[in-house]
């Protein structure tokens, strides 16, 4: 099992001549790099990377960022094994526990989301590496007594270039610790990078590949129980009645503790522990709201859209355009709320005693994580160690904390270490889902089929309400109305409202967030627009974006790519669609034909082309496209969550499937290269997918599907 | 006590014989490559095989499999053509799914070495991905498929 590594260890192991190591730390007058012996001096730092070479020439890469299969854990080290001339193949990753120093410098917490680990590192880790390299080319130039112009770093070695000799890094590392660590170290410039912009393989593939990598459910510790919780099955019920005494009886149970989420189970085994929590027979009583189901769910979205929203932007006047406007376009569009469905149900070990609480998490949040338990535990967070393992998926999920509410709370109470293991049923019960919507658009068109005023109206939960308080500005929650507030179609007058709605679901960050909703939404209408106006959906779009270089590249390139304005094969149609979301342009056309007797698609090619700016490792690109496409599908053909009685319907992969092989299309990916800063890369796949498969259906079939998913019996309602 | 063969090496467990397979192979025994995912058989994650054939092991109860012949992920060689591939194509991404499909994958090309596509979208299909690997899965079959032929 892999432990925690404290700065303590990191620095006696560093500062005994083990290895040169360089802290990149923010400081009130921006970002230093430190060495060992200055970082002892001066803990007041905050340090958020570390770069470690061991005399063995191995390179640690302490990585702040989770991995949950967007590749940090090759991309983040490649950034700065280049900039220190490393060896990949000497190169290697540790995550970093959580702490202060390793706080996002952008952020200011140490978690992953938004697409943003790559954007936040980048210029810390080419510094960090950059300044590793000088160290050890001075160190070098010494030992080989050669002036130091004559001398160079090349793939791990310090090279006299007229002699040829060289030492490796590791038989440098002694003499290049004692040196002061330059703090303008001078980068690489593009044409020099050796690994950036590379499709470097993965340094995690073969663990993954072989079953090897320890996930948070694999953690095993000394002497620990297994966990369960029963939990009302009502939103916002409370325990009346539970058999203690029954479940203690049950072979292998150790304790049972209640805990505030629930009735905690502890037993030998996990098969134990859950027979002890069926002993339990737990009635629970004063449900939040017992009569909700999915159909009052819908109904209160809808009903809400007759209130005044606030305004989230305006621009122009959107009221007296449409009063005027030529023809007039209205559409209503309902979304349901998702589960995030990580294949690693949610899971947690935790360990309490008097003096330290320690914490094995498949986490996004770090920094919340030991926030929470030192708050649960009453610790210093200093007392509290979190190991991160690899996540087996994340998607936002892993950004939420009660499943290490739990595993704390438990192990407190219990006063064993326990490792809590999820159900699938307990998972998908237990979400924070992607926020249900409802929206309503009324655009205006002049003769020429100009748009002229678009007036957009959001009914939806709060995700920041919850999450981050302080960022909802006026009451506006920005993942309801981002997509649509920065609106990149030219459209004179503009109106984006929003209407927040409390229901007891919770909801939480899903894969692209927002524009989740608003990409299906906007890309829709549009569609509709270009179909009122008589216009093709790609020249339409185009027309719209004169501003917008890269919006119109990304489309057109995928448009190309899929041979639009072609006769598509016989029974398919294209369908297009792009979104602007964490920094880059994604488009994607969907080649699809419809049976029409059962109603179902067949979704037979996506061509996607993206932007993300520069690019550290393309074929990650390329997976994450893939990727976000796939999710994309699978929450426009298939996902809803259902509701009834006040709590969750929806159990298992049986009521909640995910798209699988044979649903799944050829999906080809163009990397439109450009100059502009970095993009995300893990989310911006998903937003167009539902709508470029909406606009295909409607172009093969002339339906169009105003909410999600497009199941058969959907499809075949439209068609009516 | 039951005893199984796993990998080739015998395991004493002390489990009731209604224990899934799944459970005693990681939590009991802690080859911890095969994974949890639903419980239910929808999902693939925990697939091993039992007598060369694939199998969910959250399905499978212990006591049913004792003297039979059960591999999972640790038991297959790190240069196993299916591995192999699996590296070459760049396949996983989060990566908790792919034992079972590897698991899965493998069991079929030992009894189909070159399989349609049709033949390889059938025994896939009851594999979960999230991450959404499978233009690459099916990539890294048929790759896996093609060694197999040269060799």
């Amino acid at each position: 099992m892999k432990r925690t590594f404290t700065r303590r260890e990191f620095l006696k192991t560093s500062l005994a001549g083990a290895g040169l190591t360089i802290a990149a730390v923010m400081t009130p007058a921006g970002l230093r790099l430190l060495s060992a012996a200055e970082l002892e001096q001066s803990p007041s730092f905050q340090p958020n990377v570390y770069l470690r070479i061991a005399p063995d020439d191995s390179i640690t890469v302490v990585v702040n960022k989770s991995e949950m299969g967007q590749g940090v854990t090759t991309s983040l080290p490649m950034i700065i094994a280049d900039e220190l001339e490393a060896d990949w193949k000497h190169v290697r990753i540790e995550f970093a526990p959580a702490g202060e120093k390793y706080k996002d410098p952008v952020w200011g917490m140490q978690s992953t989301g938004g697409s943003t680990s790559i954007r936040h590192m980048h210029d810390t880790l080419r510094k960090s590496g950059a300044a590793a390299r000088e160290m050890l080319i001075i160190a070098g130039s010494e030992a080989l007594k050669a002036p130091l112009r004559e001398c160079a770093a090349v793939n791990g070695v310090v090279r006299h270039m007229k002699t040829g000799k060289g030492f490796s890094y590791g038989k440098l590392v002694f003499e290049a610790s004692r040196l002061p660590v330059p703090q303008n170290p001078t980068l690489k410039k593009e044409g020099q990078f050796k690994y950036i912009g590379k499709a470097m393989p993965r340094l995690d593939m073969l663990e993954k590949s072989t079953g090897k990598t320890a996930f948070g459910i694999d953690t095993f510790v000394p002497g620990m129980l297994y966990a369960t919780v029963a939990r009302p099955t009502q939103y916002g019920a409370e325990p009346a009645s539970f058999d203690q005494a029954a479940a203690g009886k049950v072979k292998g149970v150790k304790t049972v503790v209640k805990i505030p989420r629930g009735i905690a189970v502890c037993a030998e085994s996990i098969d134990a522990a859950w027979k002890g929590k069926a002993a339990l027979s737990a009635v629970w009583r004063n449900p939040a709201m017992a009569g909700m189901g999915t159909g009052t769910i819908e109904k209160d979205l809808i009903a809400r859209m007759s209130e005044q929203g606030v305004v989230a932007k305006s621009q122009g006047d959107v009221k007296t355009a449409l009063a005027s406007a030529a023809k007039k376009v209205e559409s209503r569009y309902l979304l349901p709320y998702l589960s995030h469905a990580t294949m690693e149900p949610m899971n947690c070990t935790a360990s309490v005693t008097p003096e330290r609480c320690d914490v094995w998490v498949p986490t996004q949040n770090q920094g919340g994580v030991q926030a929470l338990a030192a708050k649960i535990t009453g610790l210093k967070p200093e007392q509290v160690f979190v190991q991160t393992t690899y996540l087996g998926g994340g998607f936002g999920r892993r950004f939420e904390q009660d499943f290490v509410e739990e595993a704390v709370s438990i192990s407190k109470a219990a006063g064993r270490p326990v490792k809590l293991i999820w159900t699938r049923e307990e998972d998908m019960q237990n979400d924070f889902y992607r926020p249900a919507n409802y929206t309503r658009i009324e655009a205006g068109l002049d003769d020429k089929g100009n748009v002229t005023a678009w007036s957009h109206k959001i009914v939806c939960p709060s995700i920041f309400a919850r999450v981050f308080p302080s960022m909802m500005k006026n009451g506006i929650d920005n993942a309801a109305v981002e997509g649509v507030t920065d609106l990149e179609y030219e459209v004179p007058n503009l109106l984006a409202e929003y209407v927040r709605i409390d229901l007891p679901v919770p909801v939480g960050f899903w894969r692209s967030v927002g524009a989740s909703h608003n990409g299906f939404i906007i890309e829709s209408f549009v569609d509709e627009l270009a179909a009122a106006a008589g216009k093709d959906p790609l020249a339409f779009r185009l027309g719209l974006l004169q501003k917008h270089p890269r919006a119109k590249r990304v489309l057109e390139t995928a448009a190309a790519k899929a041979g639009w304005g072609k006769k598509p094969k016989n029974g398919q149609a294209l369908g297009i669609a792009y979104h602007l979301s964490f920094g880059t342009y994604v488009a994607e056309v969907a080649e699809v034909s419809v049976d029409k007797g059962s109603g179902r698609i067949k979704v037979h090619k996506v061509t996607c082309a993206v932007d993300c700016g520069s690019v550290i490792n393309p074929d990650t690109v390329v997976a994450q496209m893939e990727g976000g496409i796939i999710m994309g599908l699978s929450a426009a053909l298939k996902e809803k969550m259902e509701f009834a009685d006040g709590g969750v319907k929806t159990t298992n992969f049986g009521d909640y499937d995910l798209l699988r092989m044979s649903e799944t299309p050829e999906i080809e990916v163009h990397i439109v290269t450009s100059k502009d800063p970095l993009g995300g890369i893990g989310e911006p796949g998903v937003p167009p997918a539902a709508p470029a498969v909406a606009n295909a259906v409607f172009a093969a079939t002339g339906a169009r599907l105003w909410s999600l998913p497009m199941t058969p019996d959907a499809v075949k309602a439209a068609m009516k | 006590m039951i005893t199984l063969d796993i990998n080739g090496k015998n395991y004493q467990v002390d489990v009731g014989p209604e224990v899934p397979l799944l459970w005693v192979i990681r939590e009991h025994l802690k080859l911890t490559g095969t994974k949890f995912g639903c419980g239910i058989g929808a999902c693939g994650s925990c697939t091993v095989h039992i007598d060369g054939k694939a199998a969910r092991s959250c399905q499978t109860a212990a006591g049913s499999v004792a003297g039979k012949k059960i591999t999972t992920i640790e038991g297959l060689a790190e240069n196993h053509p299916v591995i192999r591939a699996w590296i070459k194509e760049q396949v996983p991404q989060c990566g908790y799914c792919q034992s079972g499909q590897i698991m899965q994958a493998a069991a079929l090309l030992a009894e189909n070495a070159q399989p349609s596509e049709s033949a390889i979208v059938s025994a896939m299909d009851g594999n979960l991905c999230r991450c959404g690997t499978y233009p690459r899965i099916k990539l890294a079959i048929r790759t896996a498929a093609k060694e197999g032929k040269r060799s």
